[in-house]
């Protein structure tokens, strides 16, 4: 309010533009942004494949493309948004930029692994590419065997090793993180003094380094099995097929944790700074993200209830899913205590966490009726799981993410974006995203199985809603592009705080210089200590 | 576009009704809790508003009583909710006796059935109301899943298992099959219908068509035609074990162990036999691996189950060994 | 909430804290306060990485328990086409090699240029005798099915795989294939994994040449020593679940 802010001289954009000072970096803040750029490409992909499901859909007959082609379309649309996009969203981007800013360090533990990461995303990002666009995958993000060893005749030992590359990306990651976070902290910067954002993301990078790996190994069995014809999974040769999904479920299910923790992590943050108060029961949620971590790998049978699995198994991991439930229900409800008395502002960020909060709250809830044995039988591969899903990892991780680029993208950029264009696109993506999934649950009870091509008459009707809501979807999507495109050029520049934010990020030029802080910071508060917060001197 | 825009599916089986109570239970949860919350956050974000920059929130760490009451509440909810639905997939995991056996063969991209009078059918199943049927379900390629959303069932069809699934159907009429487990090219077209017709109906049914062979007989017909008979002989003097009245025992391994001999169990005997021999005997028989198919095995395994021991006074049954 | 911490500060290095020798100046890398913090961070990162690896080769234990469990005459059977002595003389050329790398890490506590060199040497070679003898022995599968030495077969498994030439008939044969699956898939990760070390453990070697550590500085030499037991536990394993399930 008292001055005006201006753009700092010293940044560490200010070290130049050229390919060389961004391809050979080593500053997490660099490749953080090397990530946003890398990941929205593959976003905007798997968005166009999106596009082309829905657009199949709204005819029952399949009259819109051949059942190759739509197969080919669901197949690329999740493996570019499950590992693509989705796993690598938030830690990848926001993490990268933050955790060093957050618990003041210079930068994370392995810069040179940091960035040798980002290369290992590029690669298994361009052989899955080549896999999906010359020839196609048909056989789903799962990659089910036998279907996908014996039958399938597409790539699938081309996108079978890029995954597995990028694989080695996420794990690489998640080291970085768990050194960093143990070893980089300020002083002053105890465990209990760390932001939320930070214990996600050690949760998170927990599961990154001892999931991935099950799945690389698992997805070079199904490439060596189609190469060298090995039949881990065959029948024909004594193989098991169903123990291909319980190796791919152990991690699969646990990469769902991946992608929303972060997303809870950067919610805490939010809430908090926009609420202006401290957060309620911090060590509650920091806890009960190391148990959704903890019990995430011990779920993973309860994709598999209708595979012929023995009854009292299932009742094990029903009964362990239903755990895993709590702690998010914790979150949830420390969240809404929160805002309780607090100086509640309707900043964007804070519209996206309204969102998150609806929309994660339907798609956690839902997964009542997946985890339940009586009721995931009729459920379960409907479009009802299709729906869940994407109520967590569209509604919930993506809100997360587009709620923390918004708050964040002034200490990125340090530039403000346009509030009005960016509050109306978080409303859109929100009807958008209702009319698009909602009308699934109603689809998967009725009994529509996912991955069909062709549909019975009977269910058009909610897939044309469907297909009306993807297209608002589409467009809400398209707008920050526009909007925060802009703000690079023509924005007011954002001075170090422009939210009144607690947390060592703000303490820091926006955007900061390339070695964080000037000087390095000694903690001496509790975190979120907003009684004593700087008020918004510097926003505008 | 179709006239008809149904909200709920039809409920066509006996236990149908149960996963909806249950189903619409869940449905109360999830009401209950997402407007509560929802209305405690539109409510806190508006009383709560930023008025003025000088606006001075209280200063609250949280509280154990109200943490407690948030984790133990949903604690409850969730058990209650767990061993309901426990319940319900014991009861579906469990035929009657009295059921009647469909054996379900799924192969990329049709679903090939046959009932226990030896009739077959393509994409097309007809029952009886009122009667429990049971499905024993297998693949021959990829995995499937035999889904009939109004009956509320669902199994996969893995090649190399037999999964049983069975449903007592409740009402007259024709209803969706489906392959739920994606599975190739032509997964959506894996489709076909279950007929549910009165008793009177489907007898008339069976006895339309020319008369089938029914799986007893095709597999007794197999049984000698592979010479399993040379070895497998009645009297105890063959190189195999008897087959008679073993369906449904226990037996014991050559290993120590002891399985019951089920379906899948005769089944793992013949394409794999030294996998569990039985205790007295040598792992000398070949496997069959390849020359049968999963439909003759499913007759050979109708047929040794038919051999049971003939009781006193009972006429021995029909494809019993005569010698 | 009370700022009470487990762990305590990470490093209560003073800020802007500056390091002190010279030659301890060019080993520290810039994101860290001091050499005691670059060190743990970077064990703790080798050990966050062994972590991950024993996930890694975790399916595929799995993968053998479940199917020696299905299938354990076959392994058995299959287990008999293994030299146990062959791998018993590898297991002590691994366990030899973990000795002179364990040397070379005491060699660097100590200052000892020289024997660092040498002791990182003796491993690659220890290292390279064992991966000889893998080629060896994967050599004598490989061989065409109609040579006649005493494990000459196609054991690879695959389209050509043919246990009959080796006494392993129908049923057995196609769950020995399973076997060889394992062996090959399990033997083969273990390979690369030292294929992948030995050239390290050589750059580092010619680091120490050059004269790059010092008794407060030898991080890389602990890190890949580290690295070299854990590929040899890998190993420990490997050895009696491949090779002595038979009962020879």
């Amino acid at each position: 309010m008292s001055t005006v802010a201006t753009y700092p001289k010293d940044s560490f954009l200010s070290g130049g533009w050229d390919l060389k000072s961004w391809l050979l970096t080593k500053d997490h803040k660099r490749i953080g942004i090397l990530y946003l750029l890398s990941i929205s490409a593959m976003f905007v992909l798997g968005g166009l494949y999106a596009g082309l499901i829905r657009w199949n859909l709204l005819v029952p007959d399949g009259s819109h493309m051949s059942a190759d082609t739509y197969n080919k379309a669901f197949t690329a649309h999740g493996v570019i948004m499950v590992f693509f996009f989705l796993i690598p969203s938030i830690p990848a981007v926001l993490g990268n930029f933050l955790i060093p800013l957050m618990i003041g360090a210079k930068d994370l533990a392995f810069p040179k692994l940091n960035l040798l990461s980002w290369y290992l995303y590029v690669l298994g990002a361009a052989i899955t590419l080549y896999a999906l666009l010359a020839g196609g995958l048909d056989t789903g993000w799962t990659f089910y065997t036998p279907y996908s060893t014996v039958f399938a005749q597409s790539n699938v030992e081309i996108a079978a090793i890029g995954i597995f590359v990028a694989g080695f990306s996420s794990i690489l990651t998640g080291l970085n993180f768990i050194v960093t976070i143990h070893k980089m902290r300020a002083p002053g910067m105890t465990w209990f003094r760390m932001p939320l954002f930070v214990w996600a993301h050690y949760a998170t990078a927990i599961i990154q380094v001892l999931g991935t790996p099950v799945i690389a190994i698992t997805i070079l069995l199904v490439a060596l099995e189609r190469i060298f014809h090995f039949g881990f999974f065959d029948p024909n040769r004594g193989g098991d097929p169903i123990l291909f999904q319980h190796l791919f479920w152990f991690y699969s299910h646990p990469a769902v944790y991946i992608m929303i923790l972060p997303s809870m992590g950067v919610i805490s943050e939010l809430i908090t700074c926009f609420s202006r108060k401290r957060i309620f029961g911090y060590s509650f949620i920091a806890m009960s993200s190391l148990a959704i971590a903890a019990i995430g790998f011990l779920v993973w049978a309860h994709h598999m209830f209708v595979s012929g699995m023995a009854v009292y198994s299932a009742m094990v991991f029903s009964a362990l899913t239903y755990l895993v439930a709590i702690p998010s229900a914790i979150k949830t409800f420390n969240w809404a205590a929160t805002l309780y008395k607090g100086s509640i502002s309707w900043a964007t960020p804070m519209i996206y966490v309204f969102c998150f909060l609806g929309l994660f709250l339907i798609g956690g809830l839902t997964g009542l009726f997946l985890g339940n044995l009586g009721t995931d039988v009729h459920l379960t591969d409907t479009y009802f799981v299709v729906a869940h899903f994407h109520y967590i990892m569209v509604g919930g991780a993506i809100m997360g993410y587009l709620g923390g680029i918004h708050f964040w993208w002034p200490k990125i950029t340090g530039r403000r974006y346009s509030e009005a264009w960016s509050r109306l696109s978080a409303v859109l993506i929100f009807v958008g995203f209702n009319l698009t999934f909602f009308p699934q649950f109603m689809l998967g009870y009725l009994g529509m199985p996912r991955r069909y091509h062709v549909y019975p008459e009977e269910f058009q009707v909610l897939n044309v809603l469907s297909t009306a809501g993807a297209t608002v979807l589409g467009f809400g999507y398209l707008f920050p592009s526009f909007y925060l495109v802009y703000s690079l050029f023509k924005g007011e520049p954002a001075g170090d705080n422009p939210w009144g934010a607690k947390g060592l990020e703000w303490t820091t030029t926006s955007p900061p210089p390339t070695e964080n802080f000037h000087q390095i910071p000694v903690v001496t508060e509790e975190p979120y200590d907003y009684a004593k917060a700087p008020k918004e001197k510097d926003a505008v | 576009m179709s006239p008809s825009f149904p909200v709920l599916p039809e409920r066509a089986s006996s236990v149908a009704g149960e996963v909806d109570a249950l189903f619409f239970f869940i449905v109360a949860v999830t009401i209950l809790f997402t407007v509560g919350i929802s209305i405690a956050i539109v409510f806190f974000a508006i009383k709560y508003r930023r008025r003025s920059d000088a606006d001075r929130p209280a200063d609250i760490h949280g509280s154990l009583l109200l943490e407690l009451t948030w984790t133990l509440i949903p604690l409850g909810i969730v058990v209650v909710m767990f061993v309901w639905g426990a319940k319900v997939y014991f009861h579906m995991n469990r035929p009657p006796d009295d059921a009647m056996t469909v054996s379900v063969v799924g192969k990329r991209w049709m679903w090939k059935l046959q009932h226990p009078t030896g009739q077959r059918e393509i994409n097309e199943l007809h029952v009886p109301v009122g009667r429990a049927v049971r499905l024993v379900i297998t693949s021959e390629d990829a995995i499937h899943s035999f889904f009939v959303p109004a009956f509320r069932i669902k199994k996969d069809a893995v090649p190399g298992r037999y999964n049983v699934a069975w449903f007592r159907a409740t009402k007259v009429g024709t209803y969706h099959l489906f392959c739920a487990e994606y599975c190739g090219t032509e997964h959506s077209r894996m489709t076909g219908r279950v007929v549910v017709m009165e008793p009177d109906a489907y007898q008339t049914w069976l006895a339309g068509g020319p008369p089938p062979e029914s799986p007893v007989v095709a597999g007794e017909k197999l049984f000698t035609d592979l010479n399993c008979i040379t070895c497998h002989r009645p009297d105890n003097a063959g190189r195999g074990p008897v087959l008679v009245g073993i369906f449904g025992r226990s037996v014991k391994l050559a290993s120590g162990d002891t399985v019951v001999a089920d379906e899948a169990y005769v089944r793992e005997s013949i394409v794999s036999p030294a996998s569990k021999v039985v205790a007295g005997y040598q792992p000398v028989m070949p496997t069959f691996q390849g020359q049968v198919t999963e439909e003759q095995l499913l007759a050979l395994v109708a047929y040794i189950q038919s051999l049971q021991i003939p009781t006193e006074g009972a006429p021995a049954p029909a494809g019993a060994p005569q010698r | 909430m009370t700022a009470h911490a487990p762990g305590g500060p990470a490093h209560p290095a003073p800020a802007g804290g500056h390091p002190g020798s010279a030659r301890a100046s060019e080993a520290l890398q810039h994101q860290f306060t001091d050499l005691q913090q670059q060190k743990e961070a970077t064990t703790l990162g080798m050990w966050v990485f062994i972590a991950q690896e024993v996930l890694f080769f975790g399916g595929l234990f799995a993968a053998y328990a479940v199917y020696r469990n299905m299938y354990p005459a076959a392994f058995s059977a299959g287990s008999h086409h293994l030299s146990w002595k062959i791998g018993f003389a590898n297991t002590l050329v691994l366990i030899g090699s973990s000795f002179t790398m364990a040397m070379a890490v005491h060699s660097a506590a100590i200052g000892k240029k020289k024997r660092i060199v040498a002791f990182l040497l003796a491993t690659v070679l220890l290292g390279s005798v064992f991966l000889g003898v893998k080629y060896f022995e994967y050599g004598e599968k490989i061989r065409p099915c109609s040579g006649d030495g005493p494990y000459a077969g196609c054991l690879v498994p695959g389209e050509r795989f043919d246990a009959s030439a080796v006494h392993l008939e129908g049923d057995e044969g196609r769950h020995a294939q399973i076997y060889f699956s394992l062996y090959f898939g399990m033997t083969g990760l273990h390979a690369l994994h030292m294929i992948i070390g030995m050239p390290i453990i050589l750059g580092i070697a010619f680091m120490a040449w050059r004269g790059r550590y010092s008794p407060e500085y030898h991080s890389p030499v602990e890190l890949v020593g580290l690295y070299w037991h854990f590929v040899d536990i890998i190993w420990i394993f490997l050895f009696p679940l491949l090779y002595l399930i038979g009962a020879h």
